[in-house]
């Protein structure tokens, strides 16, 4: 039989059956209606929704009410920056986020910049740390909102938040994380890092697509983005999407319950992994900080190879992994990511991530170490760079 | 015609399974290289012999690619395409001939076509230059194209052309 093997996980998540299961009364019977309905059908609805928010909240040490439903981290990040830069105009117009953002921030801080507002990028080292002493420099009078990643989605770098929190709160300004790649990973307290909005998704933690949150902290100031019914408060007015929601927070139950032990598991496969790779493949290096990086996150850079076909080959054995390669994107240019941490384009061109999840086995990592060195060698075979390798080798 | 992602079955195969690479041993003609737009670089060699009429011909021809699917599958193709056509017939094959033998390419992925028909005719000027034949105009502008744009991506691996340089030095 054909073998497949998903280590794609940060890309999305299959969806847990047990989160499935909670999912489905929520679909028809009782508890499908609408939230804002005052008959039984809408409070049923309602209720699920108020108690998932409860759960969700829970995990992060937040309020309920400080907790919007979205449809997506993507949604919520434009909420963030958006919301919070419309609102605040009076205080400021300067905004500060990091080099190694997901799109959704790089593009919303873009379009923030045609309406008026400055945006400053805080470089990262070579392992994707933000310093926080780059950004007590770079805050100033009209800084409204610091927005940094909590886990990069590419490299799997988690920050020093807590640090970067304490320097928001000491000057003022709010503090914006990206943690859709760490919630229900990490540990994660909204109080103790000084975090005042949060962005995290059901789809990358084995809930369904069309759920996600804003963590907004009670007395910031923020502007919604969509208008109408006044839905979450007012900051997100469009009819409920109850099931989802339902899974979202049956997925972070799961997660919160089973993270201790399911971290030790797959910091156990990423690690095996990282050293197959790095003493099997000659002229491959690791990319991100070997030990403070995401459980399920193996990112690497290999000399004179191209990330597509790469996927591609891999594809062709069974594995699904995924590349920072400029001819794998729309734009035909390297992850903007790898070049912040110093690789050169064509060291960039050569990227490959493959993140395990909760149904990767340890022998499916045995067979991807078996495969990649083979696709590795044969791709270089039809390279006209190949030589340092076998100079390496000897 | 059915497709595996954004590729055709044929540009999978020829990826799956690239026809003619690797290098050709004291080569009558060397064409190198690379795509400004993303930083493939291909190199091709060929050796010329003459046909039945006594027109010369590409006898024997080989590629060696650093790029994406397309990029490898478009240089196996002209590899084939080149394959016993005179010099003549072999300068005419253009991005169009290839893309048409792939049965088509993702429009993001048009760009590589160019890359191995640049080859080709690289490989050619350089035999005809070494030597000391005629060069139509056509392709002395053509030259000219490509030699501005190798230099942009030359920029960008000088690191590891040195390597290779080096390497067969020895």
């Amino acid at each position: 039989m054909a073998k497949k093997i998903y280590l794609d996980y940060a890309a999305t998540t299959p969806i847990d059956p047990r989160v499935l299961q909670t999912m489905l009364p929520y679909f028809k019977g009782e508890a499908f209606a609408n939230t804002m309905s005052l008959h039984n059908f809408g409070r049923k609805a309602n209720q699920a929704v108020e108690e998932s928010r409860e759960a969700i909240a829970g995990m992060i040490g937040a309020k309920t009410g400080e907790i919007i439903f979205t449809s997506s981290a993507t949604e919520s990040n434009n909420l963030a920056l958006k919301g919070i830069g419309f609102a605040n105009k009076e205080r400021g117009n300067h905004l500060i986020i990091s080099q190694i953002e997901h799109d959704c921030i790089v593009e919303s801080a873009k379009w923030l910049e045609n309406q008026g507002f400055w945006v400053t990028r805080l470089p990262v080292d070579r392992y994707g740390f933000v310093s926080p002493k780059d950004l007590e420099k770079e805050i100033r009078e009209e800084t409204i909102l610091v927005s940094v990643m909590h886990a990069n989605n590419e490299i799997g770098t988690v920050q020093l938040i807590e640090e970067l929190g304490r320097i928001c709160r000491e000057k003022g300004v709010y503090f914006h994380t990206d943690a859709a790649q760490s919630f229900g990973k990490l540990k994660i307290d909204v109080n103790k890092a000084n975090i005042d909005l949060l962005t995290a998704s059901s789809h990358k933690i084995y809930g369904p697509k069309g759920a996600a949150m804003l963590f907004v902290r009670n007395g910031v100031k923020i502007e919604p983005l969509l208008h109408g019914g006044g839905h979450e408060g007012g900051l997100r007015s469009s009819t409920v999407n109850v099931p989802a929601i339902v899974g979202f927070a049956q997925a972070s139950k799961i997660c919160q319950k089973e993270m201790k032990e399911e971290n030790e598991r797959l910091i156990k496969l990423r690690d095996k992994l990282i050293k197959g790779v790095l003493t099997n493949i000659p002229g491959s290096y690791l990319n991100g900080h070997p030990q403070n990086r995401l459980p399920n996150n193996a990112n690497f850079y290999l000399d004179f190879i191209e990330g597509e076909s790469l996927i591609m080959q891999l594809d062709f054995g069974g594995i699904a992994a995924s590349t920072g390669s400029a001819c794998s994107s729309a734009k035909l240019e390297p992850s903007h990511v790898l070049l912040a941490i110093g690789l050169k384009p064509q060291q960039a061109h050569g990227s490959l991530r493959l993140s395990p999840g909760r149904w990767t086995k340890e022998s499916e990592i045995d067979y991807v170490l078996e495969v990649l060195p083979k696709v590795v060698e044969k791709l270089r075979r039809i390279s006209p760079f190949k030589k340092l390798d076998q100079q390496k080798s000897g | 015609m059915s497709r595996l992602g954004p590729y055709t079955e044929k540009a999978i195969a020829h990826f799956r399974d690239p026809h003619n690479y690797g290098r050709i041993k004291n080569p009558d003609g060397v064409g190198k290289v690379g795509n400004p737009v993303c930083g493939d670089v291909m190199h091709l060699y060929i050796k010329v012999g003459k046909n039945k009429k006594g027109k010369e011909i590409v006898a024997q021809v080989k590629f060696e690619t650093f790029g994406c699917t397309a990029a490898i599958a478009t240089s196996s193709v002209i590899t084939d395409l080149a394959k016993g056509k005179t010099l003549e017939e072999a300068v005419k094959l253009d991005r169009q001939d290839i893309v048409s033998s792939l049965g088509g390419l993702p429009p993001v992925k048009l760009h590589c076509s160019v890359l191995a028909a640049d080859a080709l005719l690289e490989a050619i000027y350089d035999y005809l230059g070494k030597n000391k034949k005629e060069i139509p105009k056509d392709l002395r502008l053509r030259h000219a194209r490509i030699e501005r744009e190798k230099k942009e991506v030359g920029k960008r691996y000088k690191d590891w052309v040195k390597i290779e340089e080096e390497f067969y030095k020895e």
